[in-house]
């Protein structure tokens, strides 16, 4: 037709730019995966190393005793924490750390009152899942407790957690944790908000605002809130914190090293990002449909 | 997180000025505390009853604006609106902190231990508020207070209980004893006939308030109880108080007693009532001592209403915040904490006063903390820590990323599964015997889909 000139005059059918192609055959990664990749990639340019988190089990020691978290707190009820019943109990602790634990707990010592109440050893030897990956933290500050001479560290997880929860649109059994921690010397609640500030910034959240909180396990504490510009609203993105001396001490860390630490939840991001209205939308769907035939 | 419901307009009295709610809210942020709801009485009860019953009580529940505000777990002094305007005026710095003081009278009444107590209860404090006055509304919060502590520090009644007696009603000296079940006789709270303890057990099985607690002594082989001098029953912890010396709006002397299995709680739960509940007393702030004989003979006065003092450098305070204020201005923001604080050697110290209201002041770090929120935690400049770091991943997990890639550009989708599942989808499921799968079983799953 070119040829020929004969495309002149005919008449052509006009694009239809609406019209869907074949889709092409892909692959898809799942999308909790793909924040958590993005997440990683933030911590990795920060300068932080990844923690090994590859143990969903976990002594009640590790997860509550050595963060300082009382045995007679609400959260170890079986209410909000899976107990295990095979296998039920631990048996190997550190027992030299261990007894110092007990003290701490009961008659305090390092500047602190203690909690005054009767630390159970059963009670710590309680297996169950992991309720936060701080109870890797924990292990791994020990050992760095452990080290002949002290150095600096940034570490972060992005990791598995489960709580004894009944399921619906905004609550899961199982979901992930992130965290990260740097212990240094002479480390401030200022440091704690510039560090903050960065991460958050890399996730393209810049307005951050920092409120008084409680953890067990941190003095101070402070819940980030962001400022999201759909909702029109503050909305709490992290929790965070200087862990307490009772936790720090006892494993034999330096007095003049501080420890700061924060965590987020990787299912409220992602689904700020790819806008579902259900955490279990997100987390099961993907999960249930590869799940059986249900 | 613990959550108290204040009535607004109230609130807003006792503080002496009128917020919007984004204010209040603002105020709230700043203290560390959060206005979780603004809702009023009606809305509460609509949404527990449902419409049509709310609209069959509508006389009794008001449109009066109720906000409901999260507390943090470990500020007792919170727990009601009296303490949490208190906080608040210090904070605000318009009043000074009160001075607690327990009264120890020429002839205190006394309250004496017998030793079957140490199989089911062990622990008994108690107090004395004199002269006090009640209106409806403080009766009401002095009733929220006891519920409120039962439920967080009392670990639902089994750590801490507490009965509130009209003293006029009784005659001392108290005792506190346990006996076998079926010797114990009386008239509990608004009841009209006399039940023994075998009785009421079985009575509050089919209360939905009281049945909650029952296990806590029912297999034991003998119950608490406390009596006055004429074997009056005062309450049978953790159950239930006798119906003699119930409190109403027109009694004017107050016997506070707490049971417990953990006595520095119970004297945290006794200490926190009385200060805040003082407030009302003819002479405030004050409460009166209540001896407490121990089986072992040694004699106890309580509320202990105590007082310590702890001592940091200004240096450490500077440097935990990451702030560089001087002495002077560093214990005036304690003070606003109700941490009444001066210094000392020449500046480089500051001594503080923890009072009997702060028993979550554990350690030199608590201390810190409210120097920073006293300072406003968005005051304090940011800064980036100077530890540098070459970061490592983790092999597994590098590995199992160019995995995952690797496989979705083979066109594969990924699913994200459960690690938890029922025991049928491991064994009977896959046609295997349970016992054989090495698998970790949960005690307590509360579905049957995460078992394993």
């Amino acid at each position: 037709m070119i040829t020929s000139g004969s495309w002149r005059t005919k008449s052509f059918k006009s694009y239809n730019f609406k019209a869907l192609g074949v889709p092409p055959a892909a692959g898809h990664l799942h999308p909790l995966m793909k924040v958590r990749s993005e997440y990683r990639q933030i911590f990795l340019e920060m300068g932080f190393t990844e923690m090994p988190t590859n143990n969903f089990v976990e002594s009640s020691f590790w997860n509550f005793d050595a963060l300082f978290q009382p045995q007679q707190h609400p959260a170890r009820d079986a209410h909000d924490t899976f107990f295990l019943k095979d296998p039920m109990y631990s048996h190997t602790f550190p027992m030299e750390y261990l007894q110092r634990v007990k003290r701490t707990h009961e008659r305090g010592g390092y500047g602190s009152t203690g909690y005054q109440y009767s630390w159970k050893y059963e009670e710590a030897q309680k297996n169950l899942l992991r309720t936060h990956t701080t109870a890797v933290s924990a292990r791994m500050l020990y050992q760095l407790g452990q080290q002949e001479e002290f150095t600096p560290v940034k570490w972060f997880s992005i990791d598995r957690v489960f709580r004894n929860e009944t399921l619906d649109a905004t609550h899961l059994a199982e979901f992930h944790q992130i965290e990260g921690v740097v212990a240094d010397y002479n480390l401030t609640l200022g440091h704690l908000m510039g560090m903050l500030y960065e991460f958050f910034k890399k996730l393209g959240i810049e307005k951050l605002r920092f409120k008084p909180a409680y953890n067990p396990y941190t003095e101070p504490s402070m819940e980030v809130f962001s400022y999201h510009e759909g909702l029109g609203k503050w909305v709490e993105v992290g929790n965070s914190g200087m862990f307490r001396p009772e936790m720090l001490l006892p494993m034999g860390l330096p007095r003049e090293v501080s420890v700061i630490a924060w965590g987020v939840s990787l299912e409220r991001p992602t689904m700020i990002k790819y806008r579902s209205e259900q955490h279990s939308r997100v987390g099961r769907s993907q999960g249930r449909s590869a799940n059986g035939p249900r | 997180m613990p959550t108290i419901a204040v009535p607004r307009d109230a609130l807003f009295e006792a503080l002496g000025k009128t917020y919007t709610d984004e204010e209040f809210d603002e105020l709230c942020f700043d203290f560390g505390i959060e206005l979780d709801e603004v809702t009023s009485e009606k809305e509460m009860l609509i949404r527990e009853m449902g419409e049509e019953k709310a609209e069959a009580n509508d006389q009794k529940a008001s449109e009066q604006v109720i906000y409901k505000i999260d507390i943090p777990a470990n500020r007792y002094d919170l727990l009601c609106m009296e303490g949490l305007v208190r906080g608040l005026l210090v904070f605000l710095r318009k009043i000074e902190a009160p001075v607690y003081k327990a009264v120890l009278p020429s002839r205190p009444h006394r309250l004496l231990v017998k030793p079957a107590t140490a199989q089911v209860r062990p622990f008994v404090v108690a107090a004395i508020l004199r002269n006090i006055a009640f209106t409806q509304a403080s009766y009401n919060s002095f009733i929220d207070l006891q519920d409120k502590l039962h439920q967080n520090i009392g670990r639902k009644r089994s750590l801490v209980a507490i009965g509130t007696h009209d003293l006029d009603t009784l005659k001392g000296p108290f005792t506190y004893e346990a006996l076998p079940p079926e010797q114990i006789k009386f008239v509990p709270l608004n009841q009209t006939r006399e039940f023994t303890a075998v009785e009421l057990m079985d009575l509050y099985s089919k209360d939905s308030h009281i049945r909650h607690y029952l296990h806590i002594i029912q297999d034991k082989p003998v119950y608490p109880v406390i009596y006055d001098k004429n074997r009056v029953v005062l309450s049978m912890p953790p159950i239930i108080n006798g119906d003699h010396s119930k409190i109403s709006l027109s009694t004017r002397n107050v016997l506070i007693e707490c049971t417990a299995t953990d006595l520095k709680k119970a004297k945290i739960v006794l200490d926190t009532l009385v200060t805040m509940f003082s407030e009302y007393c003819e002479t405030p702030y004050t409460a009166e001592c209540v001896e407490v004989v121990r089986a072992d003979g040694m004699v106890e006065k309580y509320p202990e209403l105590r007082y310590r003092n702890e001592v940091v450098t200004v240096c450490d305070i500077n440097r935990g915040v990451g702030i560089n204020e001087g002495a002077e201005s560093i214990a005036k923001l304690l003070t606003k904490m109700c941490l009444r604080s001066q210094v000392i050697e020449g500046g480089k110290s500051i001594k503080i006063e923890i009072p009997p209201t702060r028993a979550d002041v554990l350690h030199g770090c608590d201390i810190m903390e409210d120097v920073a929120i006293a300072y406003g935690f968005n005051n304090i400049t940011m800064t980036l820590p100077k530890t540098s770091c070459v970061a490592k991943q983790l092999p597994v997990n590098k590995l199992s990323d160019q995995l995952r890639e690797g496989v979705a550009q083979a066109g594969f989708t990924e699913a994200l599964t459960f690690a938890l599942c029922s025991r049928d989808d491991v064994s009977v499921r896959l046609r295997k015997e349970l016992a054989t799968i090495p698998a970790v079983h949960i005690s307590n799953p509360k579905t049957l889909e995460f078992q394993v």
